[in-house]
């Protein structure tokens, strides 16, 4: 969220000497606020007045980074309250905790787990990010084994999660240079703690009880000069999390206050499983950016993380593909033609479901802005004429010999009009994509 | 360190909304509903009142649903039984509320008659004593007779009655106001039109605390942020003091939800998205919790583990927290 131009202009020499190739000062403000211009180009600019700009212009949350090189995950950043005023940025983390009160073996089988932790939906990726260590034990030893155990067996990201500064230190020694999140400097342990962070350059949770201590110990980490950090309120129940995470974003966007520009860490406190997974549900659309979680079985995860997707997506530009002719297996003349929209949701779908039914076909997506079926239809992005020429286009005439073509069964109606423009045979598909492959049996097999 | 919370004052509110009627009232139900009433955004009790929490309607259809196997085993018992099926509903899973759906009136399927039709809600009006919302088959011309035909029936009740929508809202909005039952606008993930609507059936003088929004909502993985965010928009807008963005909101949660390939594909097919059974149970409870962030005040549903979740977590999400 950058300042406005008269913003700028206050902290301007306000000379009028042109020398930035401006005309006046307000000229060059404005060219600043819409980021066409440099501050460097004046020369005149004082030094309060180039750090308050600077200050100023800094992201209202602060972008931290976990883990190195290829895996390393950004956090925060966020400008936005609610996502229909632009959209999310960052998707919300999910952390696995393992305590180091486990054996090797159960830590062996909790690790290879997550690994098997990788869905691929509608075109896409989902993953976890992070494995938290818990230093449930409170022992130095074992936790360092744990972490160093753990380390050995993952590219993910760790947090290492301890109060005890002794416990800490040993495991940054282990797993310090791949910058895991240390968690957490707290009341007590904040000199050591932001010692530590600073001499390994890695980020750190700051635990507080309550919106007002979080606040002042902030201040101490960031006075005694280390700023890569995350925030936890103590928070442990839904209900007041929500309340503090809004607040914490409020104060954050809207009265820049600095204490608060930095991602949120939250916690899972539920012990049955699918409870927990709803608690998740209301930290990830309340602003957390990370989430610390105990399942580690994919039913659990996969709707979660479809949750996380779905938020984080761009409210204006749904997600599409390309309009062309697809072709799904070794096609030849004699294959199948599916026609569908280039709305990714719906492109996918019906690509599983045609891949399902095993027999080489090509599908067709048109360009309907990324709308799905029905909306597309609705809105007069799907339709027959429109339809016809994609077929002339794409140069599937030339690819079968056969003149038959499956449309979606939403828009059944579209039939007898598509046979006139198009010349082609119409064949109506099922309403769902669920019902392509025992359709597609039937039909062509 | 004291620290300055930032509280947002609203100049509106919800609009609050009592479903069902008792005997003193005019009806036959055991208790009454009520919904809506937020001054602030969802569960933000620290600025506002959240007077009333959301609701489960556990939804009981007139014949057997072609439901998922999984799903449907936990009304074998019942499920040729509206009546039987309404009350396990409530005393065993806890339902606050009967969504009770017509869809063997569609004359493209069963066609059940508007008397057998009326039937059923009886029997179903005697087995539970919590309010009823009621909800057609989609066919538009039978909608009305039979939502006209119901609204009679139940004359006094103050159900709920489903869908009123933009080119078919008069029939059933004059049913509402001759027999004094609430409707559900239903509009199609659109704000202005949801807008319009309410506009249009208030003009036929229903008053505001009478209508329930539907938005339309998708399924998880299946637009469910368009209608999230749609929501969001409705309940800052209703805060604000738009009158026709006022009033609480359903949601299908259990339809959008098992109708998704990821609820009910098994783990044979897709052996790297896990058991079938707690994925779909999960599925449709992460619809409902997302929906409850968004603002929801009835949720529909269908499974009774979701259910439970799903009221654990508007116990949480009711307890009460402030700054002062
Ligand atoms: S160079 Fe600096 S002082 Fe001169 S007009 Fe530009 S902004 Fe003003």
């Amino acid at each position: 969220m950058g300042l406005t131009g008269l913003e700028i202009y206050k902290q301007l020499p306000k000379k009028n000497c042109g020398e930035c190739g401006h005309p006046t000062c307000l000229a060059f403000a404005m060219s600043l606020a819409n980021g066409k211009a440099n501050l460097e180009a004046c020369p005149y600019v004082s030094e309060e007045a180039r750090e308050a700009l600077d200050s100023a212009a800094a992201p209202p949350i602060a972008k931290i980074i976990v883990g190195r090189d290829e895996n390393a995950y950004e956090l925060g950043d966020e400008t936005e309250l609610f996502r229909h005023d632009r959209k999310f940025y960052h998707e919300t983390a999910v952390a696995l905790e393992l305590k180091d009160t486990l054996s090797k073996e159960e830590l062996e089988n909790c690790l290879q787990k997550i690994k098997g932790l990788k869905f691929t939906r509608v075109g896409l990726e989902y993953k976890v990010q992070f494995i938290a260590v818990k230093n449930e034990t409170d022992e130095v030893d074992v936790f360092a084994k744990t972490v160093e155990y753990v380390a050995g067996k993952t590219k993910l990201p760790l947090v290492l999660l301890s109060e005890n500064p002794a416990a800490m230190e040993q495991a940054l020694k282990i797993a310090g240079k791949d910058k895991p999140l240390i968690y957490a400097a707290n009341e007590e342990n904040f000199e050591k703690m932001t010692a530590l962070a600073q001499e390994n350059d890695c980020p750190l949770a700051v635990k507080a009880e309550g919106l007002g201590e979080l606040a002042e110990l902030v201040e101490k980490i960031t006075k005694a000069g280390h700023k890569q950090l995350v925030l936890d309120p103590g928070s442990r129940s839904i209900s007041r999390a929500i309340a503090d995470f809004t607040q914490i974003r409020r104060l954050a966007i809207k009265k820049k206050f600095r204490p608060f520009g930095y991602p949120i860490i939250s916690f899972c406190t539920e012990t049955d499983p699918l409870a927990e997974i709803n608690q998740a549900v209301a930290y990830i659309s309340k602003y957390a950016s990370i989430v610390v979680l105990k399942t580690l079985e994919k039913e659990h995860l996969l709707p979660l993380l479809t949750w996380r997707q779905n938020l984080y997506t761009d409210p204006q530009v749904p997600i599409r593909v390309e309009e062309k002719l697809n072709e799904i297996g070794e096609v030849n003349e004699n294959s199948p033609v599916y026609v569908t929209t280039n709305f990714s949701l719906t492109y996918y779908s019906v690509e599983g479901e045609v891949g399902a039914s095993r027999i080489p076909s090509y599908i067709i997506s048109v360009d309907t802005d990324g709308l799905s079926v029905l909306t597309a239809y609705a809105d007069g992005k799907f339709e027959a004429d429109k339809i016809a020429k994609v077929i002339k286009k794409v140069g599937v005439e030339e690819k079968v010999k056969h003149r038959n073509i499956v449309i979606p069964g939403g828009v059944a109606v579209l039939k007898g009009k598509l046979e006139e423009e198009s010349g082609w045979n119409v064949l109506v598909g099922p309403r769902e994509a669920s019902g392509i492959p025992s359709y597609a049996k039937s039909k062509f097999a | 360190m004291k620290l300055q919370v930032l509280k947002e004052k609203y100049r509106a509110k919800v609009q609050e909304l009592v479903l069902g009627a008792t005997k003193e009232e005019g009806g036959t139900r055991s208790c009454t509903v009520t919904v809506g009433g937020d001054s602030c955004l969802p569960f933000h009790h620290f600025e506002g009142e959240v007077p009333n929490r959301p609701v489960v309607a556990m939804e009981v259809t007139d014949i057997k649903p072609n439901w998922n196997p999984k799903l449907l085993k936990n009304f074998e018992d019942v499920f040729e039984k509206p009546g039987e099926w309404a009350r396990k509903n409530v005393e065993n899973f806890g339902a606050d509320l009967i969504y009770l759906k017509f869809d063997g009136a569609d004359p493209e399927g069963e066609d059940r008659s508007v008397e057998d039709c009326v039937e059923t809600l009886q029997e179903v009006l005697q087995a539970v004593g919590v309010p009823l919302i009621v909800s057609g088959c989609g066919n538009e011309e039978k909608d009305n007779k039979l939502m006209e035909a119901i609204a009679e029936a139940a004359s006094g009740e103050n159900l709920l009655i489903g869908n009123a929508e933009q080119d078919n809202y008069k029939t059933i909005t004059a049913a509402c106001m001759v027999h004094k039952h609430s409707i559900i606008a239903k509009s199609p993930l659109d704000i202005n039109i949801c807008k319009q609507l309410n506009i249009l059936i208030s003009e036929m003088n229903l008053p505001l605390n009478k209508i329930v929004i539907d938005p339309s909502i998708g399924g998880l993985g299946y637009g469910i942020e368009y209608a999230y965010s749609i929501m969001e928009r409705s309940r800052l807008g209703a805060l604000q003091g738009d009158k026709m963005l006022s009033m609480p909101i359903i949601c299908t949660v259990g339809y959008e939800a098992w109708r998704t390939k990821e609820a009910n594909v098994s783990e044979d097919e897709f052996p790297e998205w896990g058991t079938q059974e707690e994925r779909g149970v999960l599925w449709e409870a992460v619809t409902a919790s997302a929906m409850l962030q968004a603002g929801a005040h009835i949720l529909v549903m269908r499974h009774p583990k979701a259910v439970e979740l799903t009221k654990r977590n508007i116990d949480q999400l009711m307890q009460p927290f402030s700054y002062e």
